[in-house]
């Protein structure tokens, strides 16, 4: 049986605790008697006959009735899947989505469907790569649909495949996908790395527009998003379920297909970054001093390209397809099953160590923003109940938080840091001041549509994911990042973590509590009082 | 008189040239710069000349580059051997006025006839001139062996080249005059690309590209004279930013930062290293292979981009220019203007005004006797890097330093 999750309290003979610092990682001791460790939950077992249970589950839907028989010759039937984003990092073939996709098609194509989409869901993000795609659907898929036009990508700057379907009693816009909204039936094939995702969120955001996203995206939604893994206290969710119910009354017929994976992130050699340090081998410690050592003399580029190439051995852990609502309940408890850990009470100083990775650098540059939503966006935000620092505490995160962008990926990022950022950090400022200028910038708007950029508002969706963190705390500490960058976030630069809790005692008093947050692999922190 | 004097001296331009990128104290001890002591100009036979005493005297990039050696020969034939160096003057005359020189040697200092009713030094579109008439070669003063410079105790000006100072406007702000001409004829050089845009009812945006004295100078130019426009600046040091944007810069960016810069206030796209649109004009106030290069890149095509910064030999790809029909235009000195609202000015008139109301000796951060030139010539080259802008000469007795 895997091990839950645990909390460690650090005394004297605890050994220092790895931190990831981008692609790299260091080795930091805590103060014994008031520091925490939070580890995740192992590795939840894997189902063994994938295909077996992904066919019970389009044949066993919940509060649906089986895909068959809502699948008949002449519909048009539309399957769209999450993008690149997920998971991280990428799984090893064959993907999830990849065997999903082929048992629906195998049952449209026993029912004689042959006018099927294959539509990637990515809202704002960056389009995928043929690579990237071949990757998510499998070669099968990719060859038999993308040459003749049948999978493609959701363009939410395209007004002629757009459709507009009403507004929320709130008044939010509700505008997807033409296609999908205009099939006989809509399969959304989903994978839910963490509680955030799925539910409606997969249709009402990654297949709109601008001018739906905008609704939810923004300070006040994220402000009240207590937090975005607890989908019942969170403003986003709350939106994202009303843009649902328009898409059910205006006649949008869902089919979620939802499925869960386990925590087992890293391959060999690098499975000791899951590991509670105490519990390295004498390989595990060589590896870690090797892979350091050989890091700090590789050149970054080079450092980012290996870790980008690591594939997980991901392996999914639940599928249950229907009812929108209905099936995400089920997977949102797998999820929770596999990454929930009970916290009990707040702390003074949250540490986290940042790795190379987030949802939105996948083979690219995680630039300082996303420095920024990987802190106060993610993993402030990996809680249930409570924050699991308190308010008024301090963040202290280790990364080197270069100002290295990825101008084919993120154009709009670095007019963002030049221009945004050296006017304010607030994001309520920054959205009545500058989202509209780069959400309507013709420039980026023709890089997100033809190249592989991200929308030129989604930097802005990026800060505001850190709202709630950043008033939540009084300072937020970055050690071992350059000094000019980590200022421009609005956050504080520290050269060692014994500097880092020194600048944090002038907030939270000498003696502050600390609890480190031991991820990835991924977990949510149950906190209560 | 003492003076800093510049013989013709090749062997002394090569030292200068070879030592200056390691030490610019080194080009003045060792280049064609020499501290000495002798008798002043002699006056001309004509009329309208006086002696002048200078008070302050700027350093200017274009005396720096002779200091340097780096000056273009283009100027070989333009000037006269031996020179004191020094145009950015403010002096006392011996008719008892406080003055500043516009430092052009013009028909009338040559006595020679006018190109026009009321013409400035500066104008005029044949430059026969300025190795004519009654005097040596030179541009300018401080570019001619018969009228001295402003690097010195005395020189000789021609009543055409003096302008009477307020008596309530300092000798800190009166040294900056000169170069707020530069900088405002500069600005009105944009003017036919400004006056297109507001003629389609766009928002006319002129970039600047280097905000050291002439750059500033130029930014307050346009935000005085050259109304309605977004100015756009490239600045390579913090307190030029800072300094750009107290003389109305709407945007203030590090220099490498620009063209990014001007493509967010024009919303067009990037084409390569090319802004598919861009400014409709631009001024540079750096003059080097890659300012250039990056002006016309930004400049909008059929845009204009205007040289004020001195450019000595250089390496550019002028495909864009060809392709893009970008008016490269050059901005030397001052002359008559004329002003968005259709009337005449003379340069110097509207730069008296200028540095008065922009306060522009906040652009004036040190001051050097004559005796310690190689340090102000140090400081004057290394003006960005330490936190300076403007480096002058202060030739006033003790007791005066105030005025």
């Amino acid at each position: 049986m895997p091990r839950p999750g645990f909390v460690l309290d650090v005394d004297r003979s605890t050994p220092p605790i790895l931190f990831w610092r981008g692609e790299n990682f260091s080795l930091e001791k805590l103060p014994a008697g008031r520091s925490r460790v939070i580890y995740p939950p192992e590795p939840l077992p894997a189902i063994d006959d994938v295909d077996g249970a992904i066919r019970h589950a389009l044949l066993n839907p919940i509060d649906q009735d089986p895909l068959p028989s809502q699948l008949f010759p002449g519909m048009r039937l539309t399957i769209a899947f999450d993008d690149v984003s997920l998971p991280l990092p990428k799984m090893q073939r064959p993907d999830i989505r990849q065997r999903v996709i082929e048992a629906v098609l195998d049952l449209a194509a026993e029912a004689g469907v042959d006018d099927v989409h294959i539509i990637a869901a990515l809202a704002l993000h960056r389009r995928m790569t043929e690579a990237e795609l071949r990757h998510a659907v499998g070669d099968r898929v990719y060859d038999a649909f993308a040459p003749r036009g049948y999978l493609y990508q959701h363009d939410a700057e395209d007004p002629a495949k757009l459709e507009f379907l009403g507004t929320t009693p709130q008044g939010e816009e509700v505008e997807i996908n033409k296609r999908a909204a205009e099939s006989d039936l809509l399969v959304y094939v989903n994978i839910n790395l963490v509680a955030m995702d799925g539910g409606w969120k997969s249709t009402a955001t990654g297949l709109a527009s601008y001018r739906s996203l905008r609704h939810h995206h923004n300070p006040d939604t994220m402000t009240h998003s207590r937090s975005f893994m607890d989908q019942h206290r969170s403003e986003l969710h709350k939106s994202n379920w009303r843009m649902g119910k328009v898409l059910l009354d205006s006649g949008v017929k869902v089919f979620q297909v939802e499925t869960t994976l386990n925590t087992d992130t890293f391959p060999k050699p690098f499975d000791f970054l899951s590991k509670r340090e105490w519990e390295w081998t004498a390989r595990d410690r060589m590896t870690f001093l090797a892979t350091t050592k050989a890091l700090n003399r590789t050149p970054h580029r080079l450092a980012r390209d290996i870790f980008h190439s690591i594939e997980a051995p991901h392996q999914m852990t639940s599928v249950q397809a229907g009812e929108v609502e209905a099936v995400h309940r089920i997977t949102t408890e797998h999820v929770y099953k596999q990454q929930l850990v009970e916290v009990k009470g707040q702390t003074d100083i949250l540490t986290m160590g940042i790795p190379y990775i987030s949802p939105y650098n996948v083979h690219s540059i995680l630039n300082p923003i996303l420095v920024q939503v990987m802190a106060m966006g993610y993993y402030f935000n990996m809680y249930r109940g409570m924050p699991l620092v308190r308010e008024g505490g301090v963040i202290i995160m280790t990364h080197p938080c270069r100002p290295e962008f990825n101008p084919v990926h993120h154009p709009s990022y670095i007019d963002f840091f030049e221009q945004v950022l050296a006017d304010t950090t607030d994001p309520h400022v920054m959205s009545k001041k500058w989202e509209k200028q780069y959400a309507e910038d013709e420039w980026y708007r023709h890089l997100y549509r033809t190249g592989y950029a991200y929308h030129g508002v989604h930097p802005f969706y990026m800060w505001y994911w850190g709202t709630h963190g950043m008033q939540h705390c009084s300072r937020v500490i970055v050690v071992g990042g350059d000094q000019k960058t980590v200022r421009r976030l609005g956050f504080v630069p520290a050269s060692t973590m014994d500097d880092a809790l020194e600048i944090a005692s002038d907030v939270v008093g000498r003696t502050p509590t600390i609890t480190h947050l031991h991820t990835p692999p991924l977990m949510v922190a149950d906190v209560s009082l | 008189m003492r003076a800093l004097k510049i013989s013709r001296k090749p062997a002394k331009f090569a030292v200068a040239r070879l030592v200056s990128p390691i030490s610019a104290s080194g080009a003045a001890k060792y280049g064609p710069l020499d501290l000495v002591n002798e008798s002043a100009p002699a006056l001309p036979t004509g009329e309208g000349w006086h002696r002048i005493t200078p008070r302050l005297t700027g350093i200017c990039g274009s005396d720096l580059s002779l200091v340097e050696g780096h000056a273009s020969t283009y100027f070989d034939d333009w000037v006269s051997f031996p020179f004191v160096p020094g145009h950015e003057v403010v002096a006392d005359c011996d008719d008892g006025r406080r003055v500043v020189l516009e430092p052009v040697l013009g028909h009338a200092a040559r006595g020679l006839a006018l190109p026009f009713d009321g013409a400035a030094p500066g104008d005029g579109d044949n430059y026969a001139h300025l190795v004519g008439g009654c005097l040596e070669p030179g541009i300018q003063t401080g570019f001619c062996s018969s009228t001295g410079g402003g690097w010195s105790t005395e020189l000789i000006a021609h009543e055409s080249q003096l302008h009477a100072i307020p008596d309530d406007m300092s000798d800190e702000c009166a040294v900056l005059v000169e170069p707020a001409a530069g900088g405002i004829h500069a600005a009105l050089a944009t003017w036919p690309a400004v006056q297109a845009a507001l003629d389609r009812g766009e928002t006319p945006v002129v970039a600047v590209l280097g905000a050291g004295t002439m750059g500033l100078c130029a930014v307050a130019g346009l935000r005085a004279f050259a109304p309605g426009v977004r100015i756009v600046v490239g600045a390579r040091y913090p307190h030029q930013q800072a300094l750009a944007r107290a003389f109305g810069a709407d945007v203030a960016v590090p220099s490498d930062e620009l063209s990014r810069a001007v493509r967010r206030e024009v919303g067009c796209h990037v084409v390569g290293d090319h802004l598919s649109g861009g400014s409709h004009a631009t001024i540079d106030a750096v003059g080097d292979s890659s300012s250039i290069a990056a002006s016309i890149k930004f400049t909008r095509p059929r845009g204009r981009v205007v040289l004020l910064g001195m450019p000595a030999e250089v390496t550019v790809d002028l495909t864009g220019l060809w392709h893009r029909e970008t008016q490269l235009v050059g901005a030397y000195t001052y002359g008559t203007e004329t002003l968005a609202d259709g009337s005449r000015r003379h340069t110097f008139d509207l730069a008296i005004e200028l540095a008065r109301t922009a306060q522009l000796d906040r652009l004036l951060s040190a001051t050097y006797r004559l005796d310690e030139y190689e340090q102000a010539i140090a400081h004057a080259a290394a003006a960005g890097r330490r936190g300076a802008v403007k480096i002058a000469f202060d030739l006033r007795p003790p007791h005066q330093e105030t005025r």
